[in-house]
């Protein structure tokens, strides 16, 4: 908004002059026009944003003593814990903070399907989303890797011989990746620069689109209404608030009650029974000896849940590159017109409840045992039903889009409250 | 040429012509970068062969050894061990040892192993790469069990030939690496054996 503003003397005017930052403060920040109906579920943006500083400024500190060595990653993380003053406690919070960045992703992007925040014209925005997902992925697995202990090993073992399952040149590439025929400190020592470096550079900057595609059409909100549609004499829109100063105060009382959750994790059950950090991790790799038991971190147990139900190794691949690859398509699978979940059919009601349900299921079964019974039914047929159920939603919800079968409720057209 | 009339298919060739000139050179550039991942000479020198003295192994006996970084087992088959790989074809995925890739052509036999009595494997499952159990013994995993590797991580089975059951998750074989039985019982893993 340069154009209204008048010229200011002082150190901002001299700045100003020479550099855009009132301009980009106002159209970011000061005169964002958010709606005013924000709910609980739209606190995970910030906090994610919050968790990705906490992951850069924690993980440069533990660089300072961590040894990218087979001989002294395992030792190099036990001096950090023991020996370090307060090295406990950032890497504690740099373990937990991993945990706590999946955890308020899923929950912004299941925010993105109740409100259908994917649907047009944020397409794009849920595109760089899912992109910056994947990145968060590989960038959490590479992570794993780096304590050397039994579970980093194994479980890198087990991710890295999914590419020998692409036909012909699979094992070549599996090779390429480890830099050794097995997985040794010189895989340890490219993973190591992959997770400090390259990542995190590809992470932030992928977060300044998600966030610049954003502010171009303007955020959506709880009754998936457009808010732009309805502007006062000034051009504002009447049912947007500023994002400062009445978004960054909501947020930071959402970032307090975060921390609370947060600081109990990391002070108190900074392993969780074994879900964020594994028990086999505190022992170091042993490339001799399979743990009993492999299960990746929690947060990737859903997608191995459906590597492991398919019995056949290039299908489980593929089965579980799709059930990624689908989110990517969601706003061109759901061509329905009505963003929100209130509005919308019965139908999506229940089939968006029963596609968060198979989730959980499936994060759940991929922590177990394949024998395991439940009902009298192995961990891997519940793993094929749920799985069926996952893959159903996309199908379920292009059918029932695509061919008129929704019956919407009228949206309203100013939020409601 | 004037000033004032630009010659716009000169412009567009040549920009054309720094295209695809700029983009063969980012190409070359690249070869380094991603060579740049394969395995180093010090790593490859790493697999150099492994020598195993099988003379003093009992029937039964399983000697482990790295090759390439990689586990390697060394095992002196009993008799019952090499009678129990008959009779059970028809629950086996690949029981003739088709898949080439998985055995040198001079273990591509019932025994996938240059004698029966010695078999060398590298006991990397198939299918994500965990180590099976040693499970020799008949009946030790189910009443029908003649003997073999029993993956925990995802259940996939083998026998005592390290040939892969059908319907478990592992796709083909156990890997069976190039050896050599050299003098005095002495197995060279890592070299082949030279055509009989």
């Amino acid at each position: 908004m340069s154009d209204t503003s008048k010229v200011q003397g002082g150190v901002l005017g001299w700045v100003d002059a020479r550099f855009p930052l009132s301009r980009m403060w106002n159209e970011h920040v000061g005169e964002y026009y958010a709606p005013k109906n924000f709910n609980i579920w739209y606190y995970f943006g910030a906090l994610s944003l919050f968790v990705l500083v906490n992951q850069l400024l924690t993980g440069i500190w533990l660089t300072m003593n961590y040894n990218p060595s087979a001989e002294g990653a395992f030792s190099s993380v036990e001096y950090i814990m023991r020996d370090v003053e307060w090295g406990w406690l950032i890497r504690y919070m740099h373990s937990t903070g991993a945990s706590a960045f999946f955890v308020v992703v899923y929950l912004h992007m299941f925010r993105a399907l109740l409100y259908g925040s994917y649907q047009k014209p944020r397409e794009l925005i849920w595109v760089f989303g899912m992109i910056i997902y994947v990145a968060l992925m590989a960038e959490a697995f590479m992570g794993y890797l780096l304590p050397w202990g039994q579970m980093s090993y194994w479980g890198a073992q087990v991710i890295i011989s999914l590419f020998g399952a692409i036909p012909g040149v699979g094992e070549e590439l599996a090779l390429w990746i480890r830099g050794d025929y097995n997985i040794s400190g010189v895989t340890l020592n490219r993973f190591f620069a992959l997770h400090v470096v390259a990542l995190p550079l590809a992470l932030v900057g992928l977060v300044v689109f998600h966030i610049l595609a954003l502010h171009e059409v303007g955020s959506n909100n709880p009754d998936g209404v457009d808010i732009k549609k309805n502007k006062d004499a000034s051009g504002k829109p009447k049912d947007g608030i500023p994002f400062h100063p009445y978004y960054t105060v909501k947020d930071t009382f959402g970032l307090g009650v975060f921390l609370i959750f947060f600081s109990a994790v990391v002070f108190f059950a900074p392993e969780m029974g074994g879900l964020f950090l594994e028990p086999p991790n505190f022992q170091p790799a042993d490339p001799m000896q399979t743990p009993a038991h492999i299960a990746p971190v929690w947060y990737f147990t859903a997608f191995y849940s459906i590597l492991r139900a398919i019995p056949d190794k290039l299908g489980g691949v593929i089965a579980m590159g799709s059930a990624i690859f689908l989110l990517f398509l969601l706003p061109w699978i759901d061509r329905g017109r009505v963003r929100s979940v209130r509005y919308r059919g019965l139908g999506h009601k229940l089939a968006l409840g029963l596609f968060a349900v198979a989730f959980v299921c499936l994060s759940y079964l991929g922590l177990q045992a394949p024998s395991d019974l439940y009902f009298g039914l192995t961990v891997t047929t519940w793993a094929q039903i749920w799985s069926a159920v996952y893959f159903g939603f996309f199908i379920f919800l292009f059918a029932y889009t695509a061919f008129g079968f929704e019956r919407t409720k009228p949206v309203p057209d100013r939020v409601t409250d | 040429m004037s000033e004032d009339k630009a010659n716009n298919s000169r412009r567009r060739f040549l920009t054309g012509a720094v295209g695809v000139v700029g983009g063969i050179g980012a190409a070359y550039v690249a070869v380094p970068f991603l060579a740049y991942w394969n395995p180093s000479a010090r790593t490859r020198a790493a697999g150099a062969p492994v020598e195993v003295d099988t003379s003093t192994m009992q029937p039964g006996q399983k000697v482990n050894v790295t090759w390439r970084g990689q586990p390697v087992w060394v095992i002196r088959r009993s008799e019952s061990a090499i009678d129990s790989l008959a009779g059970h074809d028809d629950v086996l995925s690949d029981p003739d040892s088709a898949v080439a890739s998985q055995q040198p052509a001079y273990a591509q036999n019932m025994y996938r192993s240059v004698e029966p009595e010695f078999f060398v494997v590298v006991p990397i499952c198939t299918h994500l790469g965990c180590i099976p159990s040693f499970m020799p013994q008949p009946g030790s995993l189910d009443t029908n069990w003649p003997g073999g590797f029993f993956c925990p991580c995802h259940g996939s089975k083998f026998d005592n030939a390290g040939r892969v059951y059908a319907g478990v998750p592992a796709p083909t074989n156990l890997e069976v690496p190039p050896y050599r039985l050299a003098d005095d019982g002495v197995i060279v893993v890592g070299e082949d054996q030279e055509a009989a």
